[in-house]
């Protein structure tokens, strides 16, 4: 079969890095599975819960690079339990039992202590890496540990965790031959920071390239920083709520002007209008451009700081830029390929008059041909807006709209916004993730069944009239890996209508939907390798199981079931029962 | 017959979902799900919701909308803090010597100096004359000043329009001899 030698095609298969790639090549052949199986560095987990460490550590000898996902993506908007699980310990421990040489962690929505940080940093002399993204159960000494026994630590990244700052000396834990920094993200924490230690840290390390503080950080502290980094590609600035004297600010603004080889900026938690002014001189370099938690500065003066920005490919900002701001940034940045509007009044006052609309969207759409992803939170909505969007940016991968109110129809239709969804998945071919909202029937998931051919992620809330709409869904959709449903009339019907669909997706979520306990006992009992989660916040499970059968009538809260190889998970809380 | 086949589910009707729903079932979602049947009908419960024991809506959801909860703090805070700072806008009061009352204007709605003395002489039927670096404003016995956070009186047009609307406290229009101690080299 084999017309090389194993060291040949491994040395081809080094070409391959794509995961799914990977997976595929391991399935042509016993040969080709075990040679891609003992070379294989990077693996990626997407739940936890599907496989346990030793069979990964079994398949993947040669592991240096793991990715691990924990809890479900609704969890991030509190509907999922704090103790519900995604503990990352275990994994840590069997890495380092097996003795893996292990150089890069990431990990997404886990729960980590202080103690599996701490072993880490103990148990992999090559670790080069650790990226955490919305994770928690740690805190500012556990990085500590990090800092002091990870001698070759070139990249911690820590995006919205929720860390307990002991205000610490973290920082001052990095030995002073560490100096292989590439980057360091500490955004996320909410304490104060021993400046002298961040800089002398960003002083002796001359690879770094990316460099997020928080929100303690002054603007003298960070002139020095960025005095000192002029190679900075990605910053992040802290908080700055007085606006500085003349002298600072010149100081600010001659560092800023060194740093040309800045493109991505970000943080800005509290900033005033003259701070913002500092870094027009390198806007026309930004790439990546994040001013979403500057909830103080107005419209007006966001719109003048993207006016410079003319190479922007992605742009994260506040719907206090309103409809006007968005027509600025349609006719400025025609390299956009990644737009995100968040809210920044989530009660829908009715004189808010400087959020979005449809307008600013069909603007976006008509001046930005190389968008692909989209997040929009807005008021409202149009069919034909919708349509005009599709039709001008056929090319979305990522299309996730927010309209505020549930169920709001077309405001000047009132009809539903069947049609407009209809036309973005039609027109969308490579659409791999779409968010719906407003008022939606069957028939939106009708047209996503028949059009939405490589849709992988679905998220549905407050849409649909009967089971016909997730049976459009689950028949349809043949890529669909994430289906996540809440507020929605969907039931057993639907959710056992077939059983097999669930072997080639991730996960299913639906809470506040119609499944009853009986429908998923029955499902639990169809698909032995699907784990069927009842998630009950207030209720003692063990006394649910005990009452009588007419309960099985009984609305389930919140379903979460997944395919794994590794049956049910023994580390649940009493909140959720496994069927 | 299956009793775990919902035939209500499968049953075609136009209402929208949860209609059948009482509000006590689940408290968790929000009461408001209008039906499609008209305006009317929504202007009805819509006005029920507001004097009926149904909290308000907006409040009620978990969850929703779809914001972490680190985003959330931050528009709270900004929220409280313009609420109690009574609104947007950068209101300041405005003096013209030998003027019987005093005047408020909001910087934010003006985008530079032109704009703002142009209102102000409006305001108070005047003219400016011409600003000069060095000189300050020739050409009328009116000068333009503010005070700063300091506490100093300074000629309007001489620092950058941003930073003048962040540190400016008040407005003056100085008059006659008054007006040619400020600026330089007057």
């Amino acid at each position: 079969m084999n017309y090389f030698p194993d060291e040949v095609i491994e040395h081809i298969f080094d070409f391959i890095s794509s995961h799914k790639d990977r997976n595929s090549i391991s399935l042509v052949s016993k040969s080709w599975h075990k040679i891609e199986r003992c070379s294989r560095k990077r693996v990626f987990i997407g739940n936890c819960y599907a496989i346990n460490p030793e069979r990964l550590i079994q398949r993947f000898p040669s592991l240096r690079s793991l990715t691990l996902k924990g809890k479900p993506h609704f969890a991030d908007f509190n509907l999922v339990p704090h103790e519900w699980g995604g503990f990352v310990h275990p994994w840590i421990v069997a890495l380092a039992k097996a003795r893996v040489e292990l150089e890069e962690l990431r990990l997404k929505r886990m729960v980590v202590s202080d103690e599996s940080l701490e072993l880490l940093s103990r148990s992999f002399a090559s670790f080069k890496s650790l990226v955490l993204v919305s994770c928690e159960g740690f805190t500012t000494d556990g990085l500590a540990s990090v800092a002091t026994n990870c001698r070759h630590l070139r990249e911690l990244d820590l995006q919205e965790n929720e860390i307990d700052d002991h205000r610490g000396q973290w920082l001052n834990c990095f030995p002073q031959s560490s100096t292989a920094l590439t980057s360091l993200n500490f955004s996320c924490l909410k304490g104060e920071t021993n400046l002298a230690a961040l800089e002398r840290l960003v002083a002796r390390s001359p690879n770094l390239e990316s460099l997020k503080v928080n929100r303690a950080v002054p603007l003298d502290a960070l002139t020095r920083l960025m005095s000192c980094a002029p190679q900075l590609v990605d910053l992040g600035v802290g908080s700055y709520e007085n606006e500085p004297d003349q002298e600072s600010f010149m100081k600010l603004m001659a560092a800023i002007k060194k740093c040309t080889s800045l493109r991505s900026l970000s943080g800005f938690s509290e900033v005033t209008p003259l701070c913002l002014t500092a870094f027009y001189p390198i806007c026309q370099n930004l790439t990546s451009l994040n001013l979403s938690y500057a909830a103080e500065i107005q419209g007006n003066h966001l719109i003048r700081f993207i006016q410079f920005c003319k190479r922007l490919q992605r742009l994260w900002i506040l719907d206090s830029i309103g409809d006007k701001g968005l027509e600025v940034v349609a006719s400025t940045c025609k390299e956009l390929q990644e737009l995100r509007v968040f809210p920044s009044d989530l009660h829908d006052e009715e004189d808010n008059d400087t959020a979005v609309t449809e307008i600013g969207l069909v603007a976006i759409s008509a001046g930005c041909p190389k968008l692909h992803s989209l997040l929009y939170f807005c008021k409202q909505m149009t069919n034909a807006a919708l349509i005009t969007v599709a039709k001008n940016c056929p090319n979305f991968i990522r299309f996730r709209l927010c309209i505020l109110e549930p169920n709001k129809p077309d405001h000047t239709t009132s009809q539903s916004l069947d049609e407009g969804f209809g036309a973005i998945v039609q027109a969308c071919k490579g659409l791999r993730r779409l968010s719906l909202s407003g008022l939606l029937t069957d028939k939106v998931f009708l047209y996503i069944g028949m059009y939405a051919e490589q849709l992988e992620m679905l998220s549905i809330a407050f849409a649909g009239d009967t089971d016909k709409g997730m049976l459009y869904v689950l028949n349809g959709c043949k890529k669909m890996r994430k289906l996540e449903i809440r507020d929605s009339p969907f039931g057993n019907t639907a959710l056992l209508a077939d059983v097999d669909k669930y072997r080639t997706m991730r996960s299913l979520w639906m809470s506040s939907c119609e499944v009853t306990l009986g429908g998923c006992k029955r499902l639990a009992r169809n698909a032995p390798w699907l784990n069927v989660e009842i998630i009950n916040e207030n209720e003692n499970n063990d006394l649910m199981m005990e009452r009588n059968e007419e309960d099985e009538r009984e609305k389930v809260d919140r379903l979460y079931l997944y395919r794994t190889v590794v049956g049910a998970r023994k580390d649940a809380p009493p909140c959720v029962t496994i069927l | 017959m299956d009793e775990f086949v919902n035939l209500k589910a499968t049953e075609l009707r136009l209402g929208l979902p949860g209609t059948d729903n009482v509000c006590e079932e689940r408290e968790r979602v929000s009461c408001n799900k209008r039906t499609l049947q008209g305006v009317t009908e929504n202007e009805t419960e819509s006005s029920m919701m507001k004097t009926g024991t149904c909290p308000p809506r907006k409040a009620q959801i978990v969850g929703w909308p779809p914001v972490r909860s680190s985003r959330k703090n931050i528009i709270q805070t900004k929220k409280n803090e313009s609420d109690s700072e009574g609104g947007r806008g950068v209101y300041v009061k405005v003096s013209m010597d030998g003027a019987p009352y005093l005047r408020k204007i909001d910087l934010s709605c003006y985008k530079g100096y032109k704009e703002l003395l142009k209102a102000l002489e409006i305001m108070f039927n005047f003219s400016v004359g011409e600003y000069f670096e060095r000189e300050g404003y020739k050409g009328s016995d009116f000068v333009p000043t503010y005070e700063d956070k300091d506490g100093d009186w300074m000629l309007i047009g001489d620092v950058p329009w941003e930073m003048f609307v962040c540190t400016c406290k008040r407005l003056r229009i100085m008059r006659g001899s008054e007006a040619k101690g400020v600026g330089c080299g007057v």
